[in-house]
């Protein structure tokens, strides 16, 4: 099974440079604004999609991602919706892969089986489910990778190299490495720390890493760029369609190009990086 | 519901935490080695007598166990009915079960070497006995509470204050237990290097609905040894509260395999069961949140939907997962009691028993006033007097004062 995911890393490592991978949240501030949002971010330089699916008490992110949820929800955002945005997406993107971010409830609740069939056709690449570790790879892991989907795991700092195998046994796709013990939104990492991490787990797997968690600038972007084979920023992106919305929190004229504009500097940051190491 | 009966209801969970599809461990990756610590020193604690001794000399001398099962012949008269006793939760230190659990947690933490706890709490009753361990032991606490119970319990906010605790009122989502819960689990990813998570219920990922339950067994295996010392048998139903459930489990757990023991647990069930309510069997349906599946009020999409009750310990859109399975395989009657019915409740135990209930165990009470005159006069039905009104008298006094005018 190749993936839109293992096809655009290959393309990355031919072309010698480290993945940009953007998150929003589905449906923010509402279901219009956010296709618009996520068609803009392939021509603005985002060579992977990390779609959010917005879940009430969302315990690994901070505030910014939470508000964001709740606009979502609060405009009537559901899983549903969310899969209908990627359908719409798909009507003219065919190669950019794009990852579901969440928490397994809604899942859960909408049917796995079902989920992941309706995902699959919608043009859903991969799943990044943050409260289902592989203790619990039974419930959803396993059916995805069946289905045809990859299943990115989250690896921390508290990851030891006891546990990793564990951990990225029935990982494909990628490797999310988030680089502090912490919620969304907190202090950014140590690119020198974050490379060590890298390089201790490409000691267990030929998987490209990404890594997330407290990126916010072009230059952070490329440091980290320069130690790993993706950088991923959510939370700017999130609080610069957050700062262009009006005072009842609607989407305005300028809302798509602020998260585009982000997304564009962004990526130069990480297209000016140094190829990683191999 | 079409389940097979297991051959002992007190043999959950499995090696992975489940009790049948109930419970499990759905957290994110950062918790999950700690996850896994906890659950070897835990193992490690119940094999080595010296934790037990330890635990026993503070529960006598400290918290002031064993608590008094004592008949409520007042209750019983005025009922009609079943012989009612109350099982004295609200004499202990700190003024209710909470800090049974809170002292096992605590020694645990002491062994795994952390300095700093966190804990979530609802009507306070759990933030008030961690604040208080960690003075006794000198540890470092931060305390999570809905800005909503903060207004609402405001006697319990002051003295842990006192106690030297840091109150961080939470302003996210509901504003109650919840997202108190959902706080304390980002602090925890934070600060899981030097930081144990007191969870003050029987929920929460696996290991925790097991220790907070053995914890809390205490109070059903005395019930059992003080009715045999008085009655001389079993008794023939028990009857408890239910937030997350640890109070009721607590009872109803030494009781599981004794077939002739009726129970009940008490939902909340608000401003009635078609309007808001915080009671997760009779109105919820399986889901998972806070690291396990169990039953939750939520939506069509899996939204979390908000709960309500009056009292602050029992407004939770879930319950504990061993709850869910003892639902779901028939062992446990799981009712409900509306706010309406436990005002009614706190004001009749006061004025005839000289004994003021916290709001919660009122829920309890409220279901007693219906089943006891319901049974014969030699029917012997325990209630879990899980916490004292002292907390819940500012709000009451409000409510009861604006009702008469
Ligand atoms: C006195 C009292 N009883 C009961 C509860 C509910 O918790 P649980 O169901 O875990 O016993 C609380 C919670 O705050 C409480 O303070």
């Amino acid at each position: 099974m190749t993936t839109r995911i293992d096809t655009r890393f290959a393309e990355l490592k031919k072309a010698g440079r480290s993945a940009f991978v953007t998150y929003v949240m589905a449906g923010d501030p509402d279901l219009t604004t956010s296709l618009n949002i996520v068609k803009a971010l392939p021509k603005a330089g985002a060579d992977v999609i990390e779609l959010g699916i917005p879940f009430t008490d969302p315990m690994a992110d901070g505030p910014s991602i939470q508000a964001a949820g709740l606009r979502a929800l609060k405009n009537g955002m559901t899983l549903k919706k969310t899969l209908e945005l990627v359908r719409g997406f798909r009507e003219d993107d065919n190669v950019t892969p794009l990852v579901l971010m969440g928490y397994y409830n809604p899942i859960y609740i909408y049917g796995v089986d079902k989920f992941l069939a309706d995902a699959k056709t919608a043009g859903v690449d991969g799943l990044i489910i943050v409260d289902l570790p592989p203790e619990e790879d039974d419930e959803l892991c396993i059916p995805a990778l069946k289905a045809g989907l990859n299943f990115i795991r989250l690896a921390t700092p508290t990851t030891d190299d006891k546990r990793l195998p564990a951990v990225l046994a029935n990982t494909s796709g990628f490797v999310y490495y988030v680089s502090i013990a912490g919620i969304t939104g907190a202090a950014a990492a140590d690119a020198n720390a974050v490379g060590e991490a890298v390089a201790r787990i490409k000691r267990h797997t030929k998987l490209p890493i990404c890594v997330g968690f407290g990126i916010r600038t072009p230059q952070a972007a490329r440091a980290i760029a320069e130690k790993a084979d993706g950088s991923v920023v959510g939370t700017a992106l999130v609080d610069a369609l957050k700062n262009s919305l009006d005072a009842e929190g609607r989407a305005t004229a300028k809302t798509v190009n602020a998260v585009a504009e982000l997304t564009a500097s962004l990526a130069q940051g990480v297209k000016g990086a140094r190829q990683a190491a191999e | 519901m079409n389940i097979a009966k297991p051959n002992s209801y007190r043999s959950g969970p499995d090696e992975r935490g489940h009790f049948g599809i109930f419970g499990g461990r759905f957290v994110a990756e950062t918790l999950m080695p700690l996850i896994l610590d906890l659950e070897k020193a835990y193992t490690a604690a119940k094999a080595d007598p010296a934790f037990q001794a330890e635990m026993n000399g503070y529960l006598k001398n400290y918290v002031g166990r064993p608590s008094p099962l004592y008949f409520a012949e007042r209750l019983t008269e005025h009922l009609g009915g079943a012989k009612i006793y109350l099982k004295r939760e609200e004499l202990n230190h700190t003024g209710s079960h909470k800090v049974n659990n809170v002292l096992g947690q605590i020694m645990l933490a002491r062994r795994m070497g952390k300095k700093r706890i966190i804990a979530e709490t609802g009507a306070g009753q759990h933030g008030v006995a961690t604040a208080t361990l960690c003075a006794r032991f000198g540890l470092e606490c931060v305390v999570y509470m809905g800005a909503v119970d903060v207004e609402r319990q405001q006697p319990n906010v002051i003295r842990m204050e006192m106690l030297g605790a840091k109150v961080n009122p939470v302003q996210s989502g509901t504003r109650t237990l919840k997202d108190a819960m959902n706080e304390a689990l980002r602090d925890w990813v934070t600060n899981v290097h030097n930081t144990f998570y007191c969870i003050g219920t029987v929920a929460g990922p696996h290991p925790y609905p097991t220790l907070v339950r053995d914890f809390q067994s205490i109070i059903g295996n005395e019930t059992k040894v003080q009715m045999q010392e008085v009655e001389g048998r079993l008794p023939d139903s028990l009857v408890a509260c239910i937030g997350g459930g640890s109070n009721a489990m607590g009872l109803f757990h030494p009781f599981l395999d004794d077939s002739t023991v009726e129970i009940f647990g008490v939902e909340a069930a608000g401003h009635g069961l078609t309007q808001l309510h915080a009671a997760s069997i009779a109105g919820g349906r399986p889901g998972v949140l806070h690291g396990n599946r169990t039953y939750l009020l939520m939506d069509a999409d899996g939204q979390i939907q908000d709960a309500h009750s009056i009292s602050a310990g029992l407004d939770y859109p879930g319950i504990g997962p061993e709850h869910s399975w003892l639902h779901e395989i028939g062992r446990v009657n799981y009712l409900s009691a509306t706010d309406d019915e436990a005002l009614a409740a706190f004001q009749l135990l006061s004025r005839l028993e000289g004994i003021i209930p916290a709001l919660e165990p009122a829920h309890a009470i409220a279901k007693v006033m219906e089943l006891a005159p319901k049974r014969p006069k030699d029917h012997l039905m325990v209630v879990n007097l899980s916490g004292r009104g002292d907390k819940d008298v500012p709000q009451v006094g409000d409510i009861l004062r604006g009702k008469t005018k």
